[in-house]
């Protein structure tokens, strides 16, 4: 095999930029990371890629390839024509900070917001004991590797910068369903997951999850149960307490104060 | 002058691995304000890709595990050159730290009673390792990731600010400790955004920053494993211990060339899978060693027998320690009966049913779906060596984590001494937990017993930032891509797998040759997020690197672990009396030896006479028991 790929591949940083046009070499198997690896090493020293395992599991190499947000680790350039122009894009809801590394402080921000695991502190290390039915969804959620692709395409904030203040994003509304489906977890987020994390703005069109490399089901498994328990709290909080009751705090949790 | 930000901590952890996030939790749990740095985002850091499990002996599993068998399990598995010390440590804590993670939000697989799962792995004698899935790094990382996330809540609450006493300092890449005398009095680095110079001040320093694999062409690991704390700390004076433990991981992927390298789990095996060679025969049987005679089965229906029931059969040969298996699938290739792309097969496929191999090893399954086309519910994987871990690292106080230097730790794959001349799998897990909360106490007792604050020396600082700042003065230098390459091919050819005297020489000429050229390369483009400038940093500390692997290396002569030779294939009791230490003299490696402690006696007499006589010399051996004492 071997062949000369085009490459157009957006080049610049916060200020401005352009795609610039590139020839580079492929081989059998090779991945986009390849080919930008390859690029870096031979014609453009300087451009600037986050990559980490390029094995899919760190979720550091969340790119725009032709349009589709991908990890450009796990891309095999065989799908694509070896002559068709691959488009090499930043993620966009992000800020950029250079070439296709972007600026995802709004997500560490998020994760910061929602209170922590709360177990019971009668239950000491050891002494937890769950069984695998019960964790298994929460277990699903803990599959992400936090690339934020779906929060790049969730078109909530993906053309509405004006609502980061008022959502979350689905990566953190589903960490807020995880710890809610924790069995071993007293808190209740309910409340904020609606009024401070935006679950309402959620319209359940499953762009994320079609964009999600883990391939959780995002809006089946996480954000759909989430509006059921939200909406079930409104008249009856009791049908939710289920087999929790008893254990589950009084009072709703409330969000985490940023700095003052 | 150039701008340099500053920021002044009492404790800074360089590493947001598993050992750098459990150190920081500690020394923060403590009262000690901390910072965290590392080159990557938060929560990406190699351990992100750890996949088989933590090794505890929990005994959820067997209840006959336990401490002392774990103990005897990693000595062996590091073929009795490990510090005894840390072994021991390791193997009593780990429990604990695996119990903490739960109750800091780790979902673990569980058993049948609702305890954490553990699965089995190589050279562990009970199934040991607790896991997720194949996934069991990443649970690591986002659990402690969300303990520091959840302690800052909590300062956010009483100090109006979350960042008070822990922060993250991500894409930040530390390129000096700086001292003050003999002591540490801080780190330098670069902000990978900006481009823009950076100084911690702190009294102690925690390196924690995981590996060497970059310095070789075959590698399951990541760009960040450069060695960078094993360079920092012997710029800064401390001492690399038996550096030439080098672990090859018996099963990478061999194909295609792209993924050449990349991590096939220990997990596979664990849960069932074989070696076969291109016969089809399972050819581990023939390479179980003397020392292992006694606890690995001889026959194909014997070693299938033990998964269902392994009081009444012993182990598969498949799950013989890492370097074992890794040498001998090397034979098998050698003699001509590998696979089409030089690896033998590993087989799950015929082991078991298809929804049990998507469960147990969901990645596995994706990465060579998607990677290689290969389906492995239907056929086998084609696997081979590829280098993995790195035994050797900074000599450390085991109880304390300090080294040489004062104010200086280090935990985790950075630090040496505990795994001896290879790892068991799922002890580097277990390890981070356990000495990266040593680290953190051990910072936090230093900065109680100091009367004043080091202070730091301007001109140290004008000379790491000139230092930082040379390749991108030099935009037409040298291809630090190119140099980079040349160096990992003189590793992989030359001080690979197997290793004989006159190739190690050849490899040490020529890193002297590229000495001058790192001194060269350049970088075009400007200060901001510029890999190119990056790497150029990360070659001084590669070469270093390699240096002390080729050296110990060459030093060393016999077989043992991670280090194997041609010219001596034998394992020598008299040169397991023996640390190779390195520090640097000037710009010079230099290579000592040093005795290594003897065993505390009643750890000794955890193992049978003779077993120990495979290993000890005879005037270590404890004296025979008489027939009256043992009754
Ligand atoms: C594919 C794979 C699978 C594995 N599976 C297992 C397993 O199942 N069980 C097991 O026990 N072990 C496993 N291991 C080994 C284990 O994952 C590693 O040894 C361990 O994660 C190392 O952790 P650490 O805390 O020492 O460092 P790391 O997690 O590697 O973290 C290093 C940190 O240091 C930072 N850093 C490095 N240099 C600098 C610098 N100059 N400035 C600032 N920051 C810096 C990095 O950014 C990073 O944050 C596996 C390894 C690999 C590669
Ligand atoms: S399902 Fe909800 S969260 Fe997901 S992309 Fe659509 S609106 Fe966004
Ligand atoms: S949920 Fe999926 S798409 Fe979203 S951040 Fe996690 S892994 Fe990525
Ligand atoms: S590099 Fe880790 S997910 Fe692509």
């Amino acid at each position: 095999m071997g062949y000369q790929a085009q490459l157009r591949i957006w080049r610049g940083d916060a200020g401005r930029g352009d795609l610039a046009d590139y020839k580079v070499e492929v081989n059998e198997g090779e991945v986009v990371l390849d080919v930008l690896h390859r690029l870096q090493a031979t014609q453009a020293g300087d451009l600037a890629i986050r990559w980490n395992c390029k094995a899919g599991k760190c979720g550091s190499c969340s790119m725009e390839i032709n349009g589709r947000p991908r990890l450009a680790c796990m891309t095999r350039m065989s799908t694509f024509g070896e002559n068709e122009t691959l488009t090499i894009t930043p993620m966009r809801t992000f800020p950029v900070i250079r070439d296709l590394v972007t600026d995802v402080s709004f997500n560490y921000a998020k994760a910061r917001e929602i209170p922590s695991f709360t177990p019971d502190p009668a239950t000491k290390p050891g002494e937890f004991r769950m069984q695998q039915v019960d964790v298994n969804r929460s277990q699903e959620f803990r599959k992400c590797i936090e690339c934020f692709l779906c929060q790049n395409t969730c078109h909530v904030i993906r053309d509405h910068t004006e609502n980061e203040g008022a959502f979350a994003g689905p990566r953190f509304l589903m960490r807020i369903a995880e710890l809610e489906m924790h069995p071993a977890d007293t808190a209740d987020r309910r409340e904020i997951a609606q009024d401070d994390f935006g679950l309402g703005l959620c319209n359940i069109t499953k762009c994320c999850t079609e964009v999600c490399p883990e391939h959780i089901k995002i809006t089946d498994n996480a954000l759909i149960p989430m509006k059921e328990r939200v909406a079930g709290r409104k008249y009856d909080p009791l049908v939710w307490l289920g087999s929790k009751i008893g254990r589950r705090q009084v009072k709703d949790t409330p969000k985490v104060p940023g700095k003052k | 002058m150039t701008d340099i930000e500053r920021h002044s901590y009492d404790v800074v952890v360089i590493g947001a691995g598993g050992s750098g996030l459990r150190a920081a939790i500690e020394a923060r749990l403590r009262g000690k304000k901390t910072a965290i740095i590392s080159k990557s985002l938060f929560g990406k850091a190699h351990t992100v890709m750890a996949e088989g499990g933590a090794a505890a002996a929990m005994g959820n599993a067997n209840s006959r595990d336990n401490s002392q068998v774990h103990f005897r399990d990693t000595m062996r598995g590091g073929k009795f050159l490990n510090n005894w010390r840390m072994a021991e440590l390791h193997a009593n804590e780990a429990p604990d730290r695996v119990w903490e993670l739960e109750a800091w939000g780790a979902v673990f697989d569980r058993t049948k009673d609702g305890k954490i799962s553990q699965r089995n792995f190589g050279g562990h004698e009970y199934p040991r390792l607790a896991h997720v899935g194949d996934r069991t790094g990443l649970e690591m990382i986002r659990t402690l990731q969300q303990k520091v996330v959840a302690l800052q809540q909590e300062d956010a609450v009483s100090h109006g600010d979350p960042e008070a006493m822990i922060k993250v300092f991500a894409e930040t890449t530390i390129t000096r400790l700086v001292k003050d005398g003999d002591r540490i009095a801080g780190a330098f680095g670069y902000v990978r955004d900006s481009g823009s110079f950076i100084l911690f001040e702190a009294p102690a320093v925690v390196l924690a920053t995981g590996g060497i694999g970059k310095t070789y062409k075959v590698t399951s690991n990541s760009w960040e494993y450069t060695g960078d704390g094993h360079a920092l700390a012997l710029l800064a004076g401390a001492k690399l211990l038996n550096m030439e433990f080098v672990q090859l991981h018996p099963t990478g992927m061999v194909w295609p060339p792209s993924v050449k390298g990349l991590l096939v789990t220990e997990s596979v095996r664990g849960d069932g899978g074989v070696l076969r060679n291109s016969e089809g025969k399972r050819f581990m049987f023939n390479y179980v060693p003397d020392v292992f005679r006694a606890q690995y089965a001889e026959t194909e229906e014997e070693a299938d027998g033990w998964y269902a029931d392994p009081e009444n059969n012993r182990r598969p040969p498949e799950l013989l320690p890492r370097d074992e298996v890794a040498r001998s699938i090397n034979s098998e290739v050698k003699a001509g009966r590998g696979s089409e792309h030089d690896g033998v097969f590993l087989d799950i496929a015929s082991r078991l049913p298809a929804e049990e191999i998507l469960r147990r090893l969901p990645s596995m399954c994706v990465q060579f779906k998607e990677l290689a086309d290969v389906d492995i519910t239907k056929e086998p994987m084609e696997v081979g060596p590829t280098c993995h871990y790195v035994m050797g690292g900074v000599e450390v106080d085991p109880d304390t984590a300090a080294a040489a230097v004062p104010g200086l730790f280090a935990a985790g794959e950075v630090s040496g001494g505990m795994h001896g001349s290879n790892r068991l799998g799922g002890n580097s897990l277990s390890d981070l937990l356990v000495f990266g909360r040593r680290a953190g106490i051990g910072a936090a007792d230093y900065l109680d017993g100091l009367t004043a604050r080091p202070a730091i020396a301007q001109a140290d600082l004008e000379a790491a930032a000139a230092e930082a700042s040379a390749p991108l003065e030099r935009p037409g230098g040298e291809n630090p891509y190119t140099v980079h390459a040349e160096l990992q091919d003189i590793m992989t050819n030359l001080v690979g797998l197997i290793r004989v005297e006159t190739e190690m020489k050849q490899a040490l000429a020529e890193l002297e040759k590229l000495r001058e050229r790192v001194l060269t390369v350049g970088a075009a483009g400007g200060r901001g997020y510029n890999p190119g400038w990056h790497l150029a940093l990360d070659l001084r500390n590669m070469l270093i690197v390699a240096e002390c692997v080729a050296l110990a290396a060459l030093e060393r002569q016999e077989s043992r672990g991670g280090h194997a030779r041609d010219d001596f294939p034998q394992m020598s009791p008299e040169w397991r009396k023996v640390n190779l230490i390195c520090t640097l003299d000037g710009d010079r490696v230099h290579l000592s030896r040093q005795p290594m402690k003897p065993m505390r006696p009643d750890l000794l007499a955890r193992f049978d006479r003779d077993e120990l006589k495979k290993y000890l010399t005879p005037d270590e051996l404890p004296a025979p028991v008489t027939p009256e004492e043992k009754h």
